[in-house]
């Protein structure tokens, strides 16, 4: 079964006046249908206001279909009953680690999850601990959040996601806010959450040396799916990115330039070590 | 400018009073206060400064931490002294023009000023060997017996600690937006008070504007955290009494038992 799967999904915000009246609507997002399947790592990339964050919150019931529907693991989103079991299915982060943080130290911002979902007072401190561990923070847990760096805040949001044992995690944008150190850091723990515990995981993202570890890539353009495909597949698509506003990673734009100028390099280069090798040079 | 504003001003350490349910210390306080306005003489001072020696002994926390609190009321507590002094009719004693110094009025401000320093030592003591989330705790538990008349209890409490974890964010952020302005010329010196009062509205729209974006963004990470109020919750940390806190609260109740004694003897 697809762990998520959405048909024809549309969502429509509504504009209202001052005095409250509908006086018009935009359409975020707009018949998009993909399907995610358990264990996978998915980047969905997109411009500022392509839909992405809209989509991003169909994925956790925080928001509901105008059209269309959305199924988590079997459960569709628009049935009250599910709610919770949606939620706790599908952990959330969020761009910014400061407004996702409620605990005042550490260890208790991990375990408000499991609070909410009446987990017995010793699994809470047994699954605080195996997610501060799996995110490595686990010598900070009696800090308080505000001494943590903006990388460091974002593992223990994360920490607080893993502690209610998700089926999948949405990541929407977790690294715009962080300086490069901080982006690393995050990165590194989604993809080892992916490979060792085998956790789904959709990173929303623009920066796309992030979207280059995923195993498949949706790119999102006016509240559609524009593009999709492997990383190698929509990275070779290069002026079809540009056409989109979007950029694709430097190695991938030095090798199309080069192969522009004639020189007999493969299309769907990604890395540096990648460009390296085609053109023949140690590393 | 924020850089020396501790929250809570809770200080760290391990001591028998540290590790005290916060219930028995809110309850104690409360006891405290009470006594301070029951006993009236001499002894019942002594007995009440006793009572609060022993616990700053037993907390562990700098006397110098203890009395910093006292700063903030020094005003106050100057004004409450001179208006007792000069304005207590009675025997006087010495008078200048109208004004006029009584036995008793020296009388009674020593004993206000006494109680309202032992009052204000009284609570520093709570504050400084409690977490603001021990405190926020201990309410919620103390006061649940008030759901019963649909006081929102849990919401009170949850409110109350995120308050308590916003404030040094929205700290930052206001010293953010006071440098964003003065490196456009606002004018936060000044002396003049309309002038004051003027340079605060540029620092406090763009303020509320990102505290309710906060307030906003947070309710959504709570939502997708399952956070769907009180009902149903466990908790990480949850109260339990031990047997120290049980002779806590008997040690508030000799000390409390033993001011109405002294109150009823007349020392």
């Amino acid at each position: 079964m697809a762990m998520v799967k959405t048909e024809n999904l549309i969502h429509d915000y509504v504009i209202r006046d001052e005095e409250g009246n509908v006086s018009g609507k935009v359409r975020a997002v707009d018949g998009v249908n993909l399907e995610v399947k358990p264990g996978q790592f998915i980047a969905v990339l997109g411009h500022n206001g392509s839909g992405k964050s809209t989509l991003a919150k169909h994925l956790n019931a925080l928001l509901f279909p105008t059209g269309g529907a959305v199924w988590i693991d079997g459960m569709k989103t628009d049935d009250p009953d599910q709610l919770w079991n949606i939620r706790q299915e599908a952990g959330m982060i969020f761009q910014n680690p400061d407004n996702q943080i409620i605990g005042q130290v550490v260890e208790e911002d991990v375990g408000f999850g499991p609070e909410n979902m009446g987990v017995p007072t010793k699994e809470i401190w047994e699954r605080v601990e195996e997610a501060l561990k799996t995110v490595g923070m686990w010598e900070y847990r009696k800090k308080s959040p505000n001494r943590l760096s903006g990388g460091q805040k974002q593992r223990v949001s994360i920490a607080g996601v893993i502690a209610m044992h998700p089926k999948y995690i949405i990541m929407d944008e977790p690294t715009a806010m962080l300086d490069p150190g901080g982006r690393r850091e995050v990165i590194r723990a989604a993809r080892a959450l992916n490979d060792v515990e085998k956790i789904t995981i959709i990173l929303i993202t623009h920066n796309m040396e992030e979207a280059i570890y995923a195993d498949h890539i949706f790119v999102m353009a006016k509240g559609k799916i524009a593009l999709q495909g492997t990383p190698h597949q929509v990275f070779s698509r290069v002026d079809e990115m540009k056409a989109l506003h979007l950029d694709v990673p430097v190695a991938t734009m030095v090798a199309h330039k080069l192969r522009e100028h004639g020189l007999n390099i493969p299309e769907g280069i990604l890395t540096r070590e990648e460009l390296g090798e085609a053109l023949g040079l140690e590393s | 400018m924020f850089d020396g504003i501790t929250l809570g001003q809770y200080y760290q350490t391990d001591s028998p009073l540290h590790r005290l349910d916060p219930r028995v210390k809110l309850v104690g306080t409360m006891a405290y206060i009470i006594a301070l306005f029951i006993v009236k003489g001499w002894v019942g001072y002594f007995l009440a400064f006793l009572f609060l020696a022993t616990m700053i002994a037993l907390s562990h926390v700098p006397l110098r931490f203890v009395v910093r609190g006292m700063k903030a009321i020094l005003i106050i507590l100057l004004i409450t002294v001179a208006f007792n002094v000069f304005l207590t009719p009675g025997k006087v004693l010495w008078s200048f023009g109208v004004l006029k110094v009584t036995k008793e009025g020296l009388v009674f401000a020593a004993r206000m000023a006494v109680r309202l320093i032992f009052l204000i030592i009284g609570s520093s003591v709570m504050t400084l060997t409690t977490t603001p989330n021990q405190l926020t705790d201990g309410l919620e538990s103390l006061m649940g017996p008030l759901k019963k008349i649909h006081v929102p209890v849990h919401e009170i409490s949850m409110m109350m600690s995120i308050a308590l974890r916003f404030i040094p964010i929205l700290m930052e952020e206001t010293d953010k937006i006071m440098k964003a302005q003065m490196a456009r010329g606002a004018d936060f010196e000044s002396k003049h008070l309309m002038q004051k009062i003027r340079s605060m509205v540029p620092l406090l729209v763009p303020l509320f504007i990102s505290a309710f974006r906060r307030a906003n963004d947070l309710a959504m990470a709570m939502e997708a955290r399952c956070y769907h109020g009180g009902e149903g919750r466990t908790r990480m940390k949850p109260l339990i009494y031990k047997g120290r806190d049980i002779f806590g609260y008997g040690v508030v109740a000799a000390f409390f038992a033993a001011c109405i004694v002294l109150r009823v003897v007349g020392l």
